[in-house]
């Protein structure tokens, strides 16, 4: 089966979200589509899997123009949609999410389950994916998740799978083996899309390769016409240095020191066991695994907002493991928090409101039980402009910036206070190139002022390009620690490899009792 | 670095650009009046449709109209009843707003009145030999900490617990009908010789002056007026100005970000509904000591609902509440004179202020109703 | 895997800095209260005997008395109480709060009966069947919600429903006999339910607001149209109930039979409404795509199931139950409408609902336990019990708070609650 995208625009407001678009995928290979966030590749596959509608431009199957109302009919065409974000039901059965839409029934609407098991069996037998059956998804680490939605797909006897970032909860030896299915799944004769913003993916994987900026298709061709150089030029517009500008670490006195930190939810869920870690002035250490290993947990942890169960965090030498949030904040602990709309900030708040979000009640913007707005105004308007924080005026509400911009608030909210600590929590996710390149700075040269950073991402990369030091956490706790210091021309450091096999739970040995498991001195 | 020191003058602009007050951009000023404008007069429309469907002829609900307004603005007299039924509308609305804009929905207004009202009564016969100096602020000091622990009843079992305030002060509601109608049986607070639950009288000491009694004695309204007043001033530096009120919106609008920014969600949501609670307390106190001079079952009348909807309309803010509750006072008042005139029941007010909450809380509604109302150039609508 | 691997934190390294577990706590700290208040305030002499009348004497198969020394029954029943509090007080809830709530208020229902009825008689069987003719409404009230959250919309508007359907089968049931009554009755609370359906779910209103103003709703216009019309024309409020109708021979079964078999096609239908929604909600694949909605709606949209249509279907199904429901307080009972008649049933099953665990019949087993502390103040007041009245009628209404606050967080909802669905 063929299919061919011609002329698809799509416009969201006054925001034009994907412009004249052709794209033509064919039955077994892989399609790379590359761009960065925000380029439109998620509109333009929504668009092909039915949920959006194009303004104008036609969607053609095997030469004939055909029109998607809903999902429905895109997956009755032989679409598949893998979602970045799991199109998951956690409180269902991997059977029962597998069917969902498609369910196979007796008398009575009554559902039948044996049928179902059967044959998920049956395509779980014939890629090799081995899945069960009747765990519940929530049970089920992310990878095996993932398989999930591919069953899925499959179930539905789709020709075309559109793969949307599949890889960014992976590790690296995950991405191996998924990697071997989606090769799988092409010798099979079926078409698939990989949507990544990864180039060293699109290298390994794309048998041809479309790049996406602002909404346009800005070139095409086979991986190996491009250098991984001429690809990124293309994905965002001018040319991009992919190190970071570091020197040389001068690690000075210990900031913050955790000794056997346990967080216990509920009484029996153990989120953080026997956590034991160090940062000390002048470096960046970054915090590398899955997500949902503890990391959260242990910036909780640190920040205060969760009380432990065992053992203590200390800061420059006093002891902070029962102190309050406030405290905290005020002994010079910066916190970026890993989800800016979540937690970061209010949307229907103005910018100056949201810069002073956690800081209101203090000194200089607190008089007494008042506040006094004047000062926020000014501390506001010189904070947006010290830190690039691109707004019109600062009584507009924050959720009308965009995300690097609102990103880039909050960074300047933390940063523009006297810090000695930065724990900064997926401080790029979802924001522009530009955005990173900036945040990034900013946490380097928070490092170069002799304050102490750590950085906890679920990008290995962004861990690999700013730490000199990472731990990684695996299960909640710390099982591994590797040096990351590199040489002048970025050679040298800690080897990627070692560190996956860490974030899978794996040991850098063939045997897991080897010394820099951490776990093992304790 | 050495901009800091030395700001360039291009810097002072921007900082001064930035420092402009934003330019209404998408019509949200006119949205903020339109919306609320619209609802009522689609909801007084619906009442017409209504008194229609109930065989009701189209002259007696003319007549209901005009003794509507009569009865609300049209006299001296009729302007002493509408602003005598805001005070307590006001100040319990004020409360159920303060409550929202925490995050708190504090559907408990009506038993917070009730029992911060029969507390003032207590207090405003019991406490003798008081000069009135004393022993009214006292009464309602008494009927505010009430209503505030009664509130804080719900509160604290949110904070605790996560049980919903929605549920609890429903639940609190009916216990307190239930409370009122046993200690109106009390012998110390029955009223002597009577069978019936009704309180004895709030003394003397213990009124509130009547502001206009040297005009007409008929005349009710009372000096809670300048109780509501204060009260409304009071929220809206609480609200906009203190710290208090920073915390409380920030835990209204986004309770993980309150987390993040160190604001003990389980106090601030106490603190949020014992002052709701009190500013219903307060309430049942004026309308028991500058109205009603005793308590008696029911005395509440459903004030504590309608002040849901006064605060809905007046989207939680100080003034628009305040205007929110003129118009329920007047409503309250030309309903009365309605039954009177027109023989039509009060009841049909309260239909149109569910009307108005329906319409208010559904902005795409109205405007879908009422189209040519909304109609702004069509470049402004594609930008929202 | 091996031994070299970190071993888990011995127990003595945990020490719990702040995280006290105030559900547990506050939970457990009343079920101990109410031992106390067993032990202390429901003491008899230690001769005294409860006698429960099981069969009245013109029975087929007559069964005996039940009696019960009631200091014993009460003394037991005090330490099983505190021993439940105890244990929910110190080892924290987990997963049995549910249970240990249940049968605490079981056994501090029963104690107050047995303490009541020391040295009298009182009928079990007409207990037990006022019991479950009282919770009808909250079973109904509570399926109604269940059938709203499993898709993701929260109806605090359920009480308006129920006096909607009240009010229109004490009319339409007067206008043109029961069963019509009925059928308005559900299409009323139906139009209801259509009502919020298009507020939340088309126009986004924030649920809770949208359900307290259909209660304030319906609230005005019940009141306003029984003043306007039911004062003058009283034959419009004057429908004939419905009878309970015996079924040949399990009506015979001594207790059972009477209880379960001898009852009005309220009790019967409320009954089948339960089992049919059981099956539904998890064996059909329409069960499942509802669920999925109220799951994650969006991966249900993904593949192809309405979302919109999905929740709309089931709000006005709920409002159609709700409406049956509501047909009870009238129909069922009386046949006439009185202002504000279901006094916060509709609120208690939304209790029942909770402390059902968002199952069915779950939510049955709850709405009896409230059922039964309705029925309790009804056949207390005959027993001449020195609690003044007011109080007694307030036990249902303390036992939703207490069931709320004992449970919430405990039980899951359904992920997606309360949040409209927007595509884009």
């Amino acid at each position: 089966m063929k299919i061919e995208l011609q002329g698809i625009s799509k416009r969201f407001g006054l925001v034009l979200a994907n412009q004249e678009i052709d794209l033509a995928i064919q039955p077994g290979e892989v399609l790379g589509l590359l761009g960065e966030n925000g380029a439109g590749k998620s509109t333009l596959m929504n668009i092909l899997s039915g949920l959006y509608q194009p303004d104008t431009g036609e969607i053609l199957i095997d030469g004939k123009p055909v029109q998607f109302a809903g999902p429905g009919d895109s997956i009755a065409s032989g679409i598949g949609m893998v979602h970045q974000h799991f199109m998951l039901v956690p409180v269902f059965s991997v059977v029962e999410n597998v069917i969902l839409g498609v369910e196979p029934t007796g008398k009575g609407d009554f559902l039948d389950l044996d049928t179902a098991r059967e044959q998920v069996q049956q395509i779980n037998a014939r890629y090799g994916m081995d899945v069960p059956s009747d765990t519940l998804i929530e049970d089920l680490p992310v990878g095996i998740q993932q398989r999930v939605e591919i069953l899925k797909v499959l179930f539905r006897s789709a020709d075309v799978l559109i793969l949307d970032e599949p890889t960014a909860v992976l590790t690296p030896q995950e991405v191996e083996s998924f990697f071997a299915i989606v090769r799988a799944l092409r010798d099979a004769g079926k078409a698939i899309v990989f949507i990544t913003h990864k180039l060293h993916e699109i290298m390994e994987i794309a048998d041809r390769v479309s790049v996406l900026r602002q909404g346009r298709i800005v070139g095409h061709g086979t991986p190996s016409e491009f250098s991984e150089g001429d690809l990124a030029e293309m994905m965002v517009g001018r040319p991009v240095s992919f190190s970071v500008g570091r020197t040389a670490a001068t690690p000075g006195q210990t900031v913050l020191e955790l000794d056997g930190v346990t967080m216990i939810e509920g009484g029996q869920d153990v989120r953080l066991s026997d956590i034991s870690l160090n940062v000390r002035a002048g470096e960046i250490v970054g915090i590398a695994g899955v997500q949902g290993n503890g990391q959260t947990e242990l910036v909780e942890a640190i920040t205060g907002l969760t009380g432990l169960n065992g053992g203590s965090v200390r800061f420059l030498n006093n002891e902070i493991t029962s102190s309050s949030v406030r405290a905290r904040h005020a002994m010079g602990i910066a916190h970026i928090p890993e989800d800016r709309q979540r937690s970061g900030m209010v949307a229907s708040f103005s910018v100056a409101e949201n810069m002073v979000l956690n800081s209101y009640y203090d000194d200089p913007v607190a008089r007494g039980v008042q506040i006094d707005w004047q000062q926020v105004h000014d501390q506001a308007a010189e904070a947006c402009l010290k830190y690039d924080v691109r707004t019109p005026s600062v009584f507009l509400g924050a959720g009308s910036l965009s995300g690097g911009n609102q990103q880039k608030m909050v960074v300047a909210r933390e940063l523009e206070r006297d810090v000695r600590l930065v724990v900064a929590s997926q401080p790029t996710r979802g924001v522009d190139v530009g955005s990173i390149e900036y945040i990034h700075s900013q946490l380097v040269a928070c490092r170069d002022r002799g304050n102490a950073v750590l950085i906890v991402s679920s990008e290995l990369d962004e861990i690999l390009d700013l730490s000199d030091r990472i731990y990684v956490m695996y299960g909640g706790r710390v099982i591994a620690e590797f040096d990351n210091h590199r040489a002048e021309d970025g050679s040298g450091g800690a080897d990627r490899n070692q560190i996956g096999l860490a974030m899978a739970g794996i040991g850098t040995d063939d045997s897991p009792s080897d010394a820099t498991l951490m776990g093992a001195s304790a | 670095m050495s901009q800091t020191e030395h700001k360039s003058d291009t810097t002072r602009d921007a900082v001064r650009a930035l420092m402009a007050p934003p330019i209404d951009r998408d019509g949200a000023w006119r949205e903020l009046f339109m919306v609320p404008l619209a609802a009522v007069m689609l909801a007084l429309l619906f009442g017409a449709l209504i008194m229609m469907a109930t065989s009701v002829s189209p002259a007696t609900i003319l007549q209901s109209f005009i003794a509507m307004a009569r009865g609300s603005v049209g006299s001296l007299h009729a302007i002493s009843e509408t602003l005598t039924a805001t005070i307590p509308l006001v100040l319990a609305g004020l409360g159920i707003g303060l409550a929202f804009r925490a995050g708190l929905f504090n559907i408990g207004a009506e038993g917070q009145m009730v029992v911060g009202g029969l507390a003032a009564a207590v207090a405003s016969f019991s406490l003798t030999g008081l000069p009135s100096i004393i022993h009214l602020p006292l009464v309602l000091m008494v009927g505010l900490a009430v209503g505030a622990l009664y509130a804080a009843i719900a509160g604290f079992l949110r904070a605790t617990t996560g049980a919903h305030e929605v549920i609890s002060t429903i639940m609190l509601n009916l216990i307190s009908f239930r409370l009122l109608d046993y200690f109106l049986r009390q012998p110390f607070i029955q009223k002597e010789g009577r069978s019936d639950p009704i309180s004895k009288a709030v003394l003397e000491s213990a009124e509130l002056p009547r502001l206009l009694s040297f005009f007409d004695g008929n005349l009710r309204l009372h000096a809670g007026l300048f109780i509501m007043l204060a009260a409304v001033l009071l929220v809206y530096w609480l609200l906009y100005r203190s710290k208090l009120g920073f915390a409380f919106r920030i835990s209204g609008e986004n309770p993980q970000a309150a987390r993040y920014a160190g604001i003990r969600s389980g106090l601030t949501i106490i603190l949020a509904m014992a002052i709701a609670g009190a500013l219903a307390g307060l309430a049942g106190a004026t309308q028991i000591t500058g109205v009603l001079g005793r308590a008696s079952p029911g005395f509440s009348a459903g004030i504590g609902f309608d002040a849901i909807a006064v605060a809905l309309l007046g989207r939680s803010h100080p003034v628009g509440i305040l205007l929110a509750g003129l118009l329920f006072g007047a409503l309250e008042a030309g309903g009365r004179q309605m039954q009177v005139d027109a023989g039509v029941s009060i009841d049909l007010i309260s239909i149109i202020q569910a009307l108005i909450i329906i319409f208010v809380a559904a902005p795409l509604l109205v405007k879908r109703i009422l189209p040519p109302l909304f109609r702004t150039k069509s470049v402004n609508e594609d930008a929202s | 895997m091996s031994s070299s691997r970190p071993t888990p934190p011995s127990s003595s390294a945990i020490t719990p800095v702040r995280s006290i577990d105030w559900r547990a706590s506050i939970t457990g700290g009343l079920l101990i209260f109410l031992a106390l208040v067993v032990a202390l305030f429901l003491d008899t002499s230690w001769d005294a005997v409860s006698t429960f009348r099981i069969s009245r004497p013109r029975d087929v198969w007559a069964v005996g008395n039940l009696t019960v020394p009631s200091q014993w029954f009460n003394t037991i029943a005090a330490i099983a109480l505190a021993f439940l509090g105890t244990r929910l007080f110190l080892r924290g809830g987990g997963r049995w709060t549910a249970l240990a709530m249940g049968t605490g208020l079981v056994i501090l229902a029963m104690a107050f009966l047995v303490w009541a009825t020391a040295d009298k008689a009182i009928s079990l069987t007409g207990m037990l069947h006022a019991t479950l003719v009282r919770a009808v409404p909250i079973a109904l009230a509570a399926l109604a919600g269940i059938l709203c959250e499993r898709v993701a919309v929260i109806n605090i508007g359920i009480e308006g429903m129920l006096l909607a359907g009240a009010f229109a089968g004490a009319m339409f049931g007067s206008l043109m006999g029961g069963w019509a009554g009925i059928i308005c009755a559900m299409l009323t609370g139906g139009m209801f339910g259509l009502l919020l359906a298009i507020l939340v779910i088309s126009y986004r209103v924030d649920q809770i607001i949208a359900g307290v103003v259909i209660n304030l709703f319906v609230l005005g216009l019940t009141s306003y149209v029984s003043s306007q019309l039911f004062t003058e024309y009283r034959w419009l409020n004057n429908a004939s109930p419905f009878r309970a109708f015996k079924i040949p021979v399990l009506s015979d079964i001594p207790l059972i039979g009477p209880v379960l078999f001898n009852q009005n096609l309220f009790v019967y239908g409320a009954l089948m409404l339960v089992c049919l929604s059981t099956y539904y909600l998890f064996y059909t694949r329409m069960g499942l795509r509802a669920r999925a909605v109220g799951e994650h709606p969006r991966a249900a949209d993904t593949l192809g199931i309405d979302v919109i249509k999905t929740r709309y279907a089931h709000v006005i199904v709920a409002g159609m139950i709700a409406g049956f429901g509501g047909a009870w307080f009238t129909l069922g009972s009386v046949g006439r409408f009185d202002d504000n008649m279901t006094f916060g049933r509709g609120f208690i099953g939304l209790a029942a609902m909770i402390f059902g665990r968002w199952h069915p019949l779950g939510a049955l087993a709850a709405a009896l336990i409230f059922g039964f502390a309705d029925s309790l103040q009804q056949k207390l007041s005959i027993l001449n019990t020195p609690i003044p009245s007011e109080f007694l009628s307030m036990a249902p209404y303390i036992a939703t708070i207490v069931v709320v606050a004992g449970l919430v967080g405990q039980a899951r909802p359904p992920a997606a609650i309360g949040k409209p669905y927007v595509k884009e």
